[in-house]
């Protein structure tokens, strides 16, 4: 692969995260709404402390200059500050992102762990119980919006069993062991509920892509030299079959991220989904603004991946 | 009761022929509630009653964690910044006002030594000045002592208009000076009836001034204890993630003797408010979720899990009825429902009075908001000495009907009635709220009986209650013909709810819509009434005034009162939390424990 190649997709980045960020800034600037509703609505505030307010924040100002102001901060590594916190945006997203990164990545791991062996079991034995019972399963699985197994999950574990928390905590108290338990206790719904969703539409990516490369000469060839079936599987057609899943997994990292942020706000777990949420809620368009464009950044990011790891796995494929 | 009673009955507790409680029972059995009755004492002259404490642990700490459920979760803690409740709330663990509002309306001292008074001289005759006797061998968290210094600064901060602190309200127009180490003095330009508002309750938290000093006026935003607040209050604090989490630890020198009872506190946000209602009233995993803004059916339910139950608290936050004195569907000067017009319909004082027969506030109470929200036609309805008695709830199609056939209001073809081609077409507004659409219908249904065709509109909360100028449907520029919300009472006086009625604070295109009177009513009574208001020490006579400013909105039909809508927390079984109406959720945190 060659480095022009890696350059110039970056440097294409570049205008793309421009113009993602102007129509995320027309956007929040033309919906309705204002920061200070609730001084507004408060008898004891005299309107002028809102009047203040509004022109320290700039809120008065058109809305390119506005642009102008935060583009110019942004270069500058100046996120912004929140009307709601009174506090860094950076900080706000920082303090939540590790949370969000090992939810989403667990829910991944979990997604391909479940749907690897389930797609390639499916697509060697097509049409068997097995693989009609695992394609009614993903299709269920990936019909179903993430809020609503989230509820049934609570329903069932939480008000029903009472086997595990439904509100997600980060300061926990208890020390060693007990306190990996108690993270593993409070995580398994949220990543089930994720990476079940996820998982259920990569079972038929893989089943599919396996299905492809399974009647291909070069596997009957292996088969008639009198390789085990096991290895021709493992060794031949998963590893060509794969090719287009990782791609898919990379190019869906977009949607598991518009997942988390429902999945967060059900079971209040503190990512930057759920800091989004009443972000919005709060009208506090800088921190809207900086996840939202933190959300941007990570779509274009495993775009390129995507593309490199296409590259990387597919020697045919010629970066020019 | 009238007046002349209730001066016998003040005398008689004066002379101590009759007790406290039995003037407070006395008043109860009237209509007048306990706070209303005990602050008429207070501002007579007699000392104010300490609510007996309920609180039973005999030592500090030792009650294990109190977990706590915000589902909007503090985005700061900083109590002059904290414009929302939930950020007063998250102050309130670590930081204390002079005094606090009980919930029965009564003064409860915090930081001050005692309450002021007429009779221990803490309140001026005049009533220009209060003096507050500030409570000694009180230290910050960080061990510094609490002093009048202190309380000097949180007003020069406040009042700041740079710093841009949305206490200002409360601090700006008095004046603060210490008298020595222990003693300040609130001076205020004329006579103030209602004094305890500065220092007080959830404008009152105080802030210390060691760490504040250096960033008062547009330095505000930078200080680091704006997020590691350092108080006085019963816990100190630990970790704070913005909407997420707040925690704090005990504090083991916490000014009250045995207090807090837990040994930590977990403020949790985030969610909805079913879902919290859940962990605490069915699964018990929170002790307390605060503002269950939850269909009372539902609550009722989840209340059958047995690990929690529903806390109704009064308070005086109003949901009511409003409709336009001007013309909303003409534009003059670049503004409808200017001032220079009337409203073409609702000017024809039976036109009111009919639409007000046709809220039928019982239904709305029993079918949509059940205990959340008792039935009132009085737009004051609490502190119950402020409660009017005079207006009873009335639903009356036939009646409505009668009214508009008389006043020359005929039905035409279509079954609206008409008068001088005029007809009788409202458009009624509000937020979009489930509830509110419920109600919405129910007046929709009953004023067509009456030959009244109503459209209903609902607008995004964000667009209904934000300040926009631009936005043609917020809820103060009123472009409709009737309209619904929610106004809260934030302190256990009318004086600024009542601005509702007075013509100068009419909503208009000159104060940007700032205006409270949003019906735009103009009325020389209630103006006289209010100027008066303003300079009468007398609490009783003041307490009337307001009361007949509620009784001419009510009676010429400008507002009507739909339900109350008091403060409604979800509690564990064993948890003893006292919630004020009148302050903040967490106000007293210091007394709340756990039955063994």
């Amino acid at each position: 692969m060659s480095r022009q190649y890696l350059i110039r997709r970056l440097l294409i980045a570049i205008p793309s995260l421009l113009g993602i960020s102007v129509v995320l800034f027309a956007v929040l600037a033309m919906a309705p709404g204002d920061p200070f509703e609730e001084l507004a609505t408060n008898p004891a505030v005299p309107p002028e402390v809102r009047m203040a307010l509004r022109a320290k924040f700039g809120l008065d100002d058109p809305i390119w200059t506005r642009y102008l102001h935060w583009l110019a901060a942004m270069l500058q590594g100046d996120w912004g500050f929140s009307f709601a916190s009174r506090m860094d945006v950076d900080k706000l997203i920082l303090q939540r992102l590790p949370v969000t990164l090992i939810v989403i990545g667990s829910s991944q791991i979990l997604a391909i762990l479940v749907a690897l062996p389930v797609g390639v079991l499916a697509a060697t034995r097509p049409y068997s119980v097995f693989d009609q019972i695992a394609n009614t399963l993903a299709f269920i699985g990936f019909s179903l919006p993430t809020f609503f197994t989230g509820l049934l999950l609570i329903l069932v574990f939480s008000i029903q069993l009472d086997w595990l928390p439904f509100v997600y905590r980060t300061d926990i108290e208890a020390k060693g062991w007990l306190f990996y338990w108690e993270h593993i206790k409070q995580s398994i719904m949220p990543v089930a509920v994720l990476g079940l969703f996820q998982g259920a539409s990569l079972v038929r990516y893989v089943r599919s892509s396996v299905l492809d490369v399974i009647r291909l000469d070069y596997v009957t060839t292996a088969r008639s030299k009198g390789i085990g079936e096991r290895k021709v599987i493992t060794k031949h057609v998963v590893r060509n079959a794969l090719i287009p899943v990782v791609t898919l997994v990379a190019l869906q990292m977009p949607i598991v991220f518009g997942g988390a942020i429902v999945t967060e706000q059900i079971f209040r777990v503190p990512g930057i989904g759920s800091l989004l949420i009443s972000a919005m809620l709060a009208n506090d368009t800088p921190v809207v603004m900086g996840v939202t464009f933190v959300f941007a950044c990570l779509v274009v990011l495993f775009n390129l991946i995507a593309d490199i790891l296409y590259g990387w796995l597919d020697p045919r494929i010629a970066f020019r | 009761m009238n007046e002349r009673e209730l001066r016998g009955l003040i005398g008689k507790v004066k002379a101590g022929k009759l007790s406290r409680r039995g003037f407070v029972r006395s008043m109860m059995a009237v209509g007048i509630a306990a706070p209303t009755a005990s602050l008429i004492l207070m501002q007579s002259g007699v000392a104010m009653a300490q609510s007996p404490s309920t609180y039973k642990p005999t030592k500090r700490g030792g009650g294990g964690t109190l977990k706590v459920l915000w589902w909007q979760g503090p985005t700061l803690l900083n109590p002059h910044f904290a414009v929302g409740t939930k950020d007063q709330d998250g102050s309130r663990i670590f930081y204390e006002p002079l005094a606090a509002w009980d919930g029965d309306g009564n003064l409860k001292p915090k930081l001050a030594a005692e309450i002021p008074s007429r009779e221990n001289g803490g309140v001026s005759a005049d009533g220009k000045s209060v003096t507050w006797k500030l409570k000694q061998g009180v230290t910050w968290h960080d061990g510094k002592p609490f002093t009048a210094d202190d309380v000097i600064f949180n007003w020069q901060y406040a009042k700041d208009p740079a710093t841009a602190a949305y206490t200002i309200g409360s601090y700006q127009d008095v004046d603060v000076e210490k008298v020595d180490q222990y003693t300040v003095v609130v001076k205020f330009k004329k006579p103030t009836p209602f004094w305890a508002d500065a220092f007080v309750g959830t404008r009152g938290m105080l802030i210390p001034k060691h760490l504040f000093a250096d960033y008062i006026g547009a330095k505000s935003r930078d200080a680091p204890t704006n997020l590691k607040p350092v108080g006085t209050g019963p816990y100190m604090f630990k970790d704070f993630k913005p909407g997420d989490m707040v925690t704090g630890v005990i504090n083991p020198n916490y000014h009250q003797a045995n207090k807090p009872y837990f040994d930590a506190i977990e403020m949790k946000g985030g969610g909805d408010a079913v879902s919290a209602a859940r962990a605490v009233l069915q699964t018990g995993e929170y002790d307390f979720a605060w503002n269950m803004q939850v269909e009372d059916e539902i609550l009722s339910r989840l209340e059958k899990g047995g690990k929690g139950r529903v806390q109704v608290t009064p308070g005086g936050n109003i949901e009511f009825f409003l409709m336009n004195q001007t013309d909303p569907w003409t534009e003059v000067d670049g503004e409808r429902a200017s001032l220079k017009t009337k409203h073409p319909t609702l000017s024809d004082p039976e036109v009111r009075k009919a639409m007000a027969l046709l809220v039928d506030n019982k239904s709305i109470e029993q079918h949509i908001y059940g205990r959340t929200g008792p039935a009132t036609r009085d737009f004051l309805y609490n502190p119950e000495r402020f409660r009017s008695k005079n207006n009873p709830i009335e639903f009356n199609v036939d009646k409505a009907n009668d009214i508009l056939e008389k006043a020359g209001w005929k039905k035409g073809s279509d079954g609206i009635r008409a008068k001088d081609g005029k007809k009788l077409k409202f458009v009624y507004q509000t937020s979009i709220n489930q509830p509110r659409q419920k109600t919405q219908a129910i007046v929709k249904q009953a004023a067509q009986k009456a030959g009244i065709d109503i459209e209903l509109k609902s607008v995004t909360a964000s667009v209904f209650f934000s300040s926009d100028v631009a936005n043609p449907d917020t809820y103060t520029k009123f472009y409709t013909d009737l309209e619904m919300y929610t106004t809260t009472m934030t302190q256990p006086d009318p004086a600024l709810h009542m601005l509702q009625f007075v013509p100068w604070e009419a909503a208009s295109k000159d104060n940007k819509w700032q205006g409270r009177n949003i019906t735009r009513w103009q009325s020389p009574e209630c103006e006289k009434l209010y100027r008066e208001s303003e300079s009468e020490l007398d609490p009783v006579k003041r307490a009337a005034m307001f009361i007949k400013m509620n009784d001419l909105a009510i009676q010429n039909h400008i507002v009507l009162g739909v339900v109350q809508r008091p403060t409604v927390s979800a509690q564990a079984l064993k948890l003893n939390a006292q919630i004020s109406g009148w302050d903040n959720n967490t106000s007293d945190l210091s007394d709340w424990f756990k039955d063994a």
